[in-house]
């Protein structure tokens, strides 16, 4: 009987003794669901920057990076960031959002960025970060690629209000056949510069099979701003295939800025979004 | 992307419960104490027995030996079939579809695997495999699971311990109508302590004829089913019994709907062990354990013009036991059993967009559901008086649906939001009734009250397609148990020449399941009228009656009549789908020696009371003249059965309330059976 007590004293004494606090998680793990984009280094940092598959796509893009110097990573840093489309005769950036750090991590910076358009062999985007470490200012700036998509995740049109919007795609990023939690930015650009997210308005959505005799799907959420002033919906997709979602934008009054609605005659709105999975 | 599914292979963890549960099950039963016995009595048999294929069956009183099951089983006024077409329909009991009835094989029970019920139980067996079929109606159906209507619990054909050696048979036959190629071979041995029956059946048919010449296409059909049942016996008082069915049927056409069968396959097996304990009171003791598993592969690959190309396969496995007991006890005569089941059903949908970059469209029209049922049954006949008997059952279930997909869950979730993925109830069905003889008269007057849980299709189908109302259907797992009062009487008079039956019986059906249109939703399948929903009307009332009559006269003349007629209302007065109207047999049959000629004439009135909503138009009454031609040769000891006869003999044109989308019934069909035993 006492040897017993005594073993098991000593099994929880090894028990105490093998459980560790390892505090100090290795930054490396913070990038481990992300894939690296690209590099962006001057003399004296690397900013690397991350999404999720590894390059930047048209419509909307989740962004992380980390800043770097040597093998030290910069926690401190104060950062803002501008994309710029440089076209052939002008240049005009897009919509895009503060910078943060990531929470719940050690090193990892994040953003969105919205890309309304494609780069190709006369036009492209470049990306810009500013940023201050311990009162030091320092720039980095690289040209980025941004594929034409298959897809359509972002829309880009004149509303009925005279004034340009971008409606922008955020979730779902991996669709289920299932009520799917919706998210999307609706930004309107106040000029070539600015692109501010507007407020209280209604993204309608319909989401349609056009290979299914345009077959709907049943209790769908159109989409009202809500956290991070995105807006935010329930979408159903009732099968695998590729949807359509059709949209309609109404101002904070209600009134329809664009698109058309679905019926027996028109089968497709002038806005939309193209989910395929 | 296709998700992947699992491929309705039971889960792990979930299995394992079910498992105690039925071993808790057997260890129940095994401390059921028995009571006293000392006098046998005599139990009016209520059940209407049909005698499909027994070799001990010495009038072959079937116009046709190698006919359907389903033929077989219409000869009960109580049953009907859906028709979708020549192959596989479906069977009604009371004028109520499978959902509401519970059909077994041997007691056990199995699922059928395809959405669009073309796969019913009756569909995998055939009548080489059997030697009779037990219709009970109403709770009296009750002893192998919760039913509405009732049950049908077909019999295996098996030879017993008899000793008479080595026996055979082979059969063939033709059919004119559809081409259809019938063989069979049976072979049995037995002995006192050993018997093993094996038989082989093979049906081929192309598209049959309707009435005028008109080819239906997509009716052809070919199968062939293999079954064994064997048996040793190591004492008098124990033996043991496997059994094992095999059947596949490839390339079966539905003319009524939109998709035709590739593949239709079951395997069915069991053990059995029997008892006869030494114990007076205790009569029979017997235990099954048993296994099956269905795979039916619908399609539309033959189809020369679909608004799309789909495939919708479905799988069911089903685990199962049952342990029966049964005795006697002063003028009681009772048995008891526990029976206990697990199903798997998993179908899915996947479509072919016409661009051939899209993707694939998949959903899963059954979400991986599993089905565990557990119950007892008890029942107890009371002889009051020499003439008056009372009967008594009660029947305890606990029903448990899960969803052991998350991809089904989610797609349900879609219309259900808070549905949670596993949904138990429990289930009662009770049965009553009193049973007075004198002389030549039988009357018999009985009450019950039943509960059915939603089938499948109807708790969690997703988009399943009705080619009859054009709707698609959404099961709908919150639904309540569906209830069953029910009444019913009954009067027979027989003597030497003249028999007589009447039954009646009333059904008031409380929660009653039905699809109803929701023009909300946005039909799935192209161009239909719309989505319904199932859900539950607060009662419909269902009326069933029919009557018989047989006279014997002049040596060897036998003339019957049958007249059935049902009717059935919801809470509106509103008729409910696929009843029944007047329907009307005559017959004449002669009779001498070893030959007989029967004459038999089918007609039905103009269907008054049909329902639009379902899709139902009136179907015009029609009339058929059916003859059938048999003779019986011994030549030493060895048997010849030559039958031969013509269906539809003028060759008309018509269509039944219960064939799908008015699909014309067979023209003039000749065919000639020969049975040849040795």
């Amino acid at each position: 009987m006492k040897l017993l007590k005594y073993f098991s004293l000593l099994a929880i004494a090894l028990l105490f003794s093998c459980s560790s606090d390892d505090d100090n998680v290795l930054p490396i793990s913070e990038t481990e669901n992300l894939t690296l984009v690209k590099n962006f280094e001057n003399n004296h940092h690397t900013l690397s920057v991350y999404t999720q598959n590894g390059m930047f796509q048209l419509g909307y893009n989740k962004i992380y990076f980390q800043i770097k110097e040597g093998d030290q990573f910069i926690d401190n840093a104060q950062v803002s960031w501008k994309p710029m489309m440089h076209m052939m005769n002008m240049s005009h950036s897009c919509p895009y959002s503060t910078i943060n750090r990531t929470l719940n991590t050690e090193t990892l910076y994040e953003g969105y960025i919205v890309f309304q358009m494609p780069g190709n062999d006369m036009e492209h985007w470049e990306l810009t970060f500013d940023y201050t470490v311990n009162g030091e200012e320092f720039t980095v700036s690289e040209t980025i690629t941004v594929p034409p998509s298959t897809k359509k995740r972002v829309n880009v049109f004149m509303g009925s209000d005279d004034v340009r919007y971008i409606v922008a795609l955020i979730e779902p990023s991996d669709p289920k056949v299932a009520l799917n939690d919706m998210t999307a930015g609706v930004f309107k650009m106040n000029n070539m510069m600015h692109f501010p997210v507007v407020d209280n308005y209604t993204l309608k959505i319909d989401p349609r099979m056009p290979s299914m005799g345009n077959h709907s799907s049943p209790n769908n959420v159109h989409l009202t701003q809500g956290a991070q002033n995105l807006y935010h919906g329930k979408l159903s997709l009732t099968m695998t295939g590729y949807w359509k979602i059709n949209l309609q934008l109404l101002n904070a009054q209600d009134e329809v800025l664009k698109g058309e609605e679905i019926t027996d005659t028109n089968e497709a709105s002038s806005i939309y979004f193209e989910i395929e999975f | 992307m296709v998700p992947e599914v699992p491929s309705g292979n039971f889960k792990k963890t979930g299995m394992m419960k079910k498992v105690q549960i039925l071993i808790m099950l057997l260890i129940s039963l095994t401390i059921l104490h028995a009571q006293e016995v000392t006098q046998d009595s005599i139990v009016h048999k209520l059940s209407k027995v049909i005698v499909v294929g027994s070799t001990a069956n010495k009038h072959h009183n079937e116009n046709k030996s190698l006919a359907t099951i389903e033929d077989y089983l219409s000869a009960s006024s109580s049953v009907d079939f859906i028709k979708r077409g020549a192959y596989a329909w479906e069977p009604m009991v009371q004028g109520m579809a499978t959902e509401r009835s519970v059909v077994t094989i041997d007691g056990m029970r199995i699922y059928g695997a395809c959405t669009d019920k073309m796969d019913p139980i009756t569909s995998y067996v055939e009548i080489s495999n059997l030697s009779k079929a037990t219709i009970n109606t109403g709770q009296q159906g009750a002893e192998n699971g919760a039913t509405i209507a009732g049950g049908i619990d077909l019999e295996r054909r098996k030879t017993g311990f008899r000793n008479n050696g080595w026996k055979g048979s082979v059969q063939t036959g033709l059919e004119s109508v559809n081409e259809q190629k019938i063989a069979g071979a049976a072979l049995q041995y037995s002995s006192n302590t050993f018997f093993s029956d094996v038989d082989v059946m093979y049906r081929s048919a192309e598209n049959y004829s309707a009435g005028g010449g008109e080819e239906v296409l997509f009716s052809q059909f070919t199968k062939y089913n293999v079954s064994a049942i064997t048996g040793y016996k190591w004492n008098d008082r124990q033996w043991l019994e496997a059994s094992v069915i095999f059947d596949e049927a490839r390339d079966v056409g539905y003319p009524a709907l939109p998709m035709d069968v590739s593949l239709a396959r079951a395997f069915i097996g069991s053990m059995e062990y029997f008892t006869l304990p030494e114990s007076e009171k205790l009569s029979e003791w017997k235990t099954k354990l048993y296994y099956n598993t269905i795979t039916h592969i619908m399609d539309d690959t033959q189809r020369p013009d679909v608004p799309i190309r789909m495939d919708m396969p479905g799988w069911s496995k089903t685990v199962g036991m049952y342990s029966k007991l049964k005795g006697t006890h002063n003028k009681h005569r009772w048995n008891f059993s526990v029976n206990a089941h697990y199903n798997n059903s998993l179908a899915e949908m996947t479509m072919f967009p016409e661009n051939p970059e899209e993707n694939d469209m998949f959903m899963l029209t059954w979400p991986d559901v599993g089905t565990l049922y557990a119950g007892v049954f008890a029942e107890d006949n009371y002889v009051i008086t020499e003439k008056l008997t009372a009967n008594f059952s009660i029947g305890f279930g606990m029903h448990q649906n899960s969803i052991n997909d998350i991809f089904g869950l989610q797609s349900l979730q879609i219309f259900y939001p808070e549905m949670a993925d596993t949904k138990t109830r429990f289930l009662i069905n009770s049965g009553s009734r009193l049973t007075y003889q004198n002389n030549f008269w039988t009357h018999i007057v009985g009450v019950g009250y039943g509960e059915r849980a939603p089938s499948v299709s109807e708790g969690y189908g997703f988009y399943l397609f009705n080619s009859f109302d054009a709707f698609d259907y959404i099961g709908n797992p919150e639904m309540v148990n569906e209830k069953s009062m029910e009444i019913n009487a009954s009067t027979g008079f027989k003597n030497k020449n003249i028999s007589l039956k009447f039954n009646t019986a009333f059904y008031h059906i409380s929660d009653y399941i039905i699809g109803k249109p929701n023009p909300d939703l946005s039909p799935m399948n192209i161009g239909i009228n719309g989505v319904k929903v199932y859900e539950q009307l607060p009662y419909a009332q269902l009326w069933s009656n029919d009557i018989s009559v047989s006279y014997e006269f002049l040596n060897g003349f036998t003339a019957k009549a049958k007249a059935i007629y049902r009717l059935g209302r919801d809470h509106n007065n509103e008729n409910l789908p696929l009843i029944q109207p007047l329907t009307v047999e005559t017959g004449l049959r002669y009779r001498k020696n070893l030959f007989y000629v029967e004459a038999l004439l089918e007609t039905a009135s103009k269907q008054y009371d049909f329902s639009p909503e379902f899709g139902e138009n009136q179907t015009p009454a029609y009339t058929i003249f059916n003859l059938a031609l048999s003779q019986t040769f011994y030549i030493n000891k060895q048997k010849m059965v030559l039958k031969a006869g013509a269906e539809n003999l003028f060759d008309e044109n018509y269509s039944t309330y219960a064939d799908w989308n008015n699909i014309s019934r067979p023209g003039r069909n000749v065919y000639a059976n020969v049975v040849y035993v040795f």
